[in-house]
């Protein structure tokens, strides 16, 4: 029966997230259970309890919910944006919206995910959705 | 035991504070011990009188364990309870619960820090908790918590209700104006909505005077039973209300940024005490940041969702105004190490006691105490009254 399965992977979600980005992949959860979206990725849904998730590739189409600019002094790596994102699967990320001057991202922009190498490790970041290839 | 039989029978009867500002020389233990051994003292009581504990801390995990040591101790109820700044007024119900139950007989909830001065302070706190306290889909962006968090809340209120720079300024001058009647306030200066919004940013829309003190300070409550507090040293300042909650930890997992816990937290608090916001004299806020006041006057029920912007403007909440708030100067303008839960308390139990010379709100007869934790995560909502409330 649905959710009584407690047959857990080897590989735990966090892990299997950071290797399929690896691989070039943003890949989110869904919830066989409720049918909703999870992340940050889980051994459980957080909507429902429910343990039946399955991996889906993101869309990587997303709005920015909320924007702000960390001010920082030059030699500390300068200003950098901080936004919220909506992804269209109905699940919220932090990130960051590259190529566009920090105070330029703006709320309710349409923006499309990206996998960049930072400090050795692969992240998502975002693109004002026009600009995207 | 209902919350019913709880309202009232519990109450605050020592409060002490040490090395508010700066304690330079001194450790966050001793100013610990200081602010307790003022507070055990307040209330008529003595050390060895103290047999329930409450108490916790930025950096140790294991707080409640040194600091009964320190004390010389050995409490029969031990609360460690971390929910960020918040903790101060979440501890109260376990010690109201622990009294109530038999388990103890006075409760001492205590806080210090020496964040300022300490050369293990606020920035290498900040460099240890990746490690400590990971949050792996946040930390990669490097995005400089906790205000980071609050400029987001606070631009996406700014966006939907229309708040704007100035009306977040008014918490802040309006911190300054009840500080200016403190004389334990660390900042006194005048201050102007202009000098708020020409202050060096530090995240958008938030600029430094948008953001509280970083200080050292420690304080401490005693709680014993009702019946026993009317015989001890003070006048006691009884707990009606008392109420926490947590929806998220980290602000990507936060629901709706416009919309804290402290909207359930308030409800039972206000529920439990038999009140509403219409009943409160005086109103202690957690303002980490501008922002805070704001959201938790919505919440709270003061004002309706998207008007606590316009319900702070033209010195609402300054001394004068239509509600007291944060009638100590805040974490603003008054003291901030840390974790300011602590001082909320304090002040609203001063201001019930009659003890705030001239920024006493006349005939305080009730108090609302907020405190916020995390990234407007812990939320703790309690309602003080004096005998005549209940």
């Amino acid at each position: 029966m649905e959710g009584t399965d407690m047959t857990f992977s080897e590989t735990g979600p966090g892990l299997v997230y950071r290797e399929a980005l690896e691989a070039g992949r943003f890949q989110i959860q869904h919830c066989k259970n409720c049918g909703r979206h999870v992340f940050y990725p889980r051994v459980l849904c957080n909507h429902c309890g429910a343990t039946a998730l399955e991996w889906v590739v993101a869309s990587g189409r997303a709005t920015v919910y909320s924007t702000t600019v960390v001010r920082r002094k030059p030699d500390a790596g300068g200003d950098i944006n901080i936004v919220l994102v909506d992804l269209e699967e109905g699940v919220r990320m932090m990130s960051r919206v590259e190529g566009l001057a920090p105070e330029q991202v703006r709320i309710g922009m349409a923006v499309t995910a990206r996998i960049v190498a930072d400090a050795g490790q692969p992240l998502v970041v975002f693109v004002a959705a026009q600009e995207a290839p | 035991m209902t919350l019913d039989e709880l309202r009232g029978s519990v109450a605050i009867v020592g409060i002490g504070q040490a090395g508010l500002g700066e304690a330079r020389g001194r450790t966050e233990m001793e100013i610990l011990a200081e602010a307790a051994c003022k507070a055990v003292a307040d209330a008529g009581l003595t050390m060895q009188d103290i047999d329930g504990i409450a108490t916790a801390s930025v950096g140790a995990t294991m707080w409640p364990l040194p600091v009964a040591e320190y004390l010389g101790i050995r409490p029969k109820s031990v609360d460690g309870t971390m929910l960020g700044g918040s903790s101060f007024v979440t501890h109260m119900m376990s010690a109201a619960l622990a009294l109530h139950a038999g388990l103890c007989n006075a409760v001492l909830v205590c806080y210090g820090s020496t964040q300022r001065t300490s050369t293990i302070g606020r920035k290498e706190i900040a460099q240890m908790r990746p490690l400590v306290d990971p949050q792996p889909y946040e930390y990669p962006y490097q995005p400089a918590m906790p205000v980071t968090a609050y400029a987001l809340a606070a631009a996406r209120h700014m966006h939907q209700y229309g708040t704007t720079r100035e009306q977040l300024a008014e918490v802040a001058v309006a911190a300054r104006k009840w500080a200016q009647l403190n004389p334990e306030a660390m900042m006194r200066d005048p201050l102007t909505i202009a000098d708020v919004l020409g202050a060096r940013m530090v995240a958008d829309p938030l600029g430094v005077r948008d953001c509280c003190l970083v200080t050292d300070g420690a304080g401490a409550y005693v709680m014993v039973r009702a019946d026993r507090a009317r015989d001890l040293a003070q006048k006691p300042v009884f707990m009606l209300g008392n109420a926490s909650a947590t929806w998220h930890r980290q602000i990507s997992a936060m629901p709706d940024l416009t919309q804290t816990a402290a909207l359930e937290s308030g409800q039972r608090a206000f529920a439990m005490a038999g009140l509403g916001p219409a009943d409160m004299d005086v109103v202690e806020l957690y303002d980490a940041f501008t922002i805070n006041p704001i959201l938790f006057l919505e919440d709270l029920g003061f004002c309706a969702k998207g008007e606590g912007g316009a319900y702070v403007a033209g010195g609402a909440i300054a001394p004068g105004g239509r509600l007291p708030v944060n009638t100590n100067g805040g974490g603003l303008s008054c003291v901030h190490p840390g974790m300011y839960g602590m001082f909320i308390t304090i002040e609203a139990v001063r201001q019930l006691r009659g003890d705030c010379g001239a920024r006493q709100v006349a005939g305080a007869q009730t108090a609302l105490v907020h405190g916020n934790g995390g990234t407007l995560a812990g939320q703790a909502t309690a309602v003080l009254g004096t005998e005549a409330t209940l």
